[in-house]
């Protein structure tokens, strides 16, 4: 595990070196073309800005207030026969339904547990392997008038559940 | 949706917070929440606009409709039953490279004319189907489930598509990485190996699901 970790710290070096290759190639203008990707990237930022400002202070009254641990507290005699912690449970849930108030929710874990704990690193696995479920469907299946979704949405919730339990396993097999 | 949520958080919030006395943290929180939003956005700012230049780049120099390209053998064995030349196969195509290289501003539209493809696949076949039906043989029309002849049902493939497109294959999450460099973690790339297995073994049990879900009916 420690030399698929460290292999995967090439990875991002080595998709930047072929992009750029893969382009000079062609014969485009890279620079010109990273530095117009770049200025629509910080417009997005800028974008997301008020969401990030906003959930944010709303994760941090329910944090402060108590009431996260509380409800996590109350679930805590459940944590010997669940396959995960019980913090990456409310971030599941969330995450089916808007994937910036998961993120927000993700920030809190990571300020409260670090980043690369047992909880902290599920949490960042989780959220790598699942999609906003609702919203993904709602939309592609509104654009084409569907209203019988069949089993997509069951089996979504599944694979979700999937990616819960897998995500707390891989954490432990790569953090030990 | 993130009306209710936002609004239960801060109700919900302050109301257990005067019950347990815990106010004062949720008053400092108050100022302390938006000064670490602002130091988040300011790291996103930058990581999120490095990897968006690039993304630009390989977009821009037709790396993105040459994976596209590559990957269309695959699509025969994830949806056998789309001919072969039909236009669903470019757009389902294009929307999985877009969801895998982290394309966001692709990924939609994509899926979109994807959807809309796998409509008119849809209709065509219904088209087909009945034509049997009225000139008293092709009896094996009987056999399909009635609720598959309906305009407003989704078809095997939209929901083998939606599947896919929901277990998320992402090679690179930058996002996460730029979330866990602002949150001090020693190593924020070490996400990538377990994000990339952990997406992949979804994958393939969406896979299995989706071929169990579409299988023949008899």
């Amino acid at each position: 595990m420690k030399l698929i970790s460290y292999l995967s710290l090439f990875l991002v070096p080595l998709v930047i070196f072929y992009i750029v290759v893969f382009a000079l190639l062609q014969k485009k203008p890279v620079f010109e073309l990273f530095l117009k990707g770049a200025k629509q990237g910080l417009i997005t930022v800028a974008e997301i800005a008020p969401t990030i400002i906003g959930l944010l202070f709303a994760v941090g009254i329910f944090r402060n207030s108590g009431a996260l641990s509380f409800i996590c507290n109350l679930l805590k005699p459940l944590e010997a026969f669940l396959p995960f912690p019980i913090p990456i449970l409310p971030l599941a849930i969330l995450k089916m339904f808007s994937a910036s108030g998961a993120n927000a929710l993700l920030f809190d874990i990571f300020k409260n547990n670090g980043t690369d704990s047992y909880v902290g690193f599920s949490a960042s696995i989780l959220l790598c392997c699942t999609e906003t479920l609702f919203y993904t469907i709602s939309i592609y299946f509104m654009s084409v008038q569907i209203k019988k979704t069949r089993w997509v949405i069951p089996v979504g919730i599944l694979l979700s559940l999937v990616s819960l339990i897998l995500s707390a396993w891989i954490a432990r097999v790569f953090i030990s | 949706m993130l009306n209710y949520i936002w609004s239960f958080l801060i109700i919900a919030g302050i109301m257990f917070a005067s019950f347990t006395g815990n106010i004062e943290n949720v008053s400092n929180s108050i100022i302390s929440s938006a000064k670490d939003a602002i130091d988040l956005l300011i790291v996103m700012a930058g990581v999120v606009s490095m990897w968006n230049g690039f993304l630009t780049i390989a977009d821009d120099s037709g790396l993105v409709k040459y994976l596209s390209y590559k990957m269309k053998p695959l699509l025969r064995f994830l949806f056998p039953n789309i001919p072969k030349d039909h236009v669903a196969n470019d757009y389902i195509c294009a929307n999985f490279i877009a969801n895998i290289l982290g394309l966001g501003w692709a990924c939609t539209p994509t899926g979109l004319q994807a959807m809309k493809a796998l409509q008119e696949l849809e209709r065509q076949r219904r088209v087909n189907n009945r034509r049997p039906h009225s000139d008293f043989h092709g009896c094996h029309l009987n056999t399909l489930p009635a609720d598959i002849d309906n305009e407003y049902t989704a078809s095997d493939e939209m929901c083998t598509f939606l599947i896919l497109n929901i277990s998320s294959l992402q090679i690179i999450p930058m996002n996460m990485i730029a979330y866990r460099a602002q949150y001090g973690s020693p190593s924020p790339m070490a996400v990538i190996a377990p994000g990339l297995i952990s997406t992949l073994l979804t994958t393939c049990i969406a896979i299995v699901i989706c071929r169990i879900m579409c299988r023949p009916k008899t």
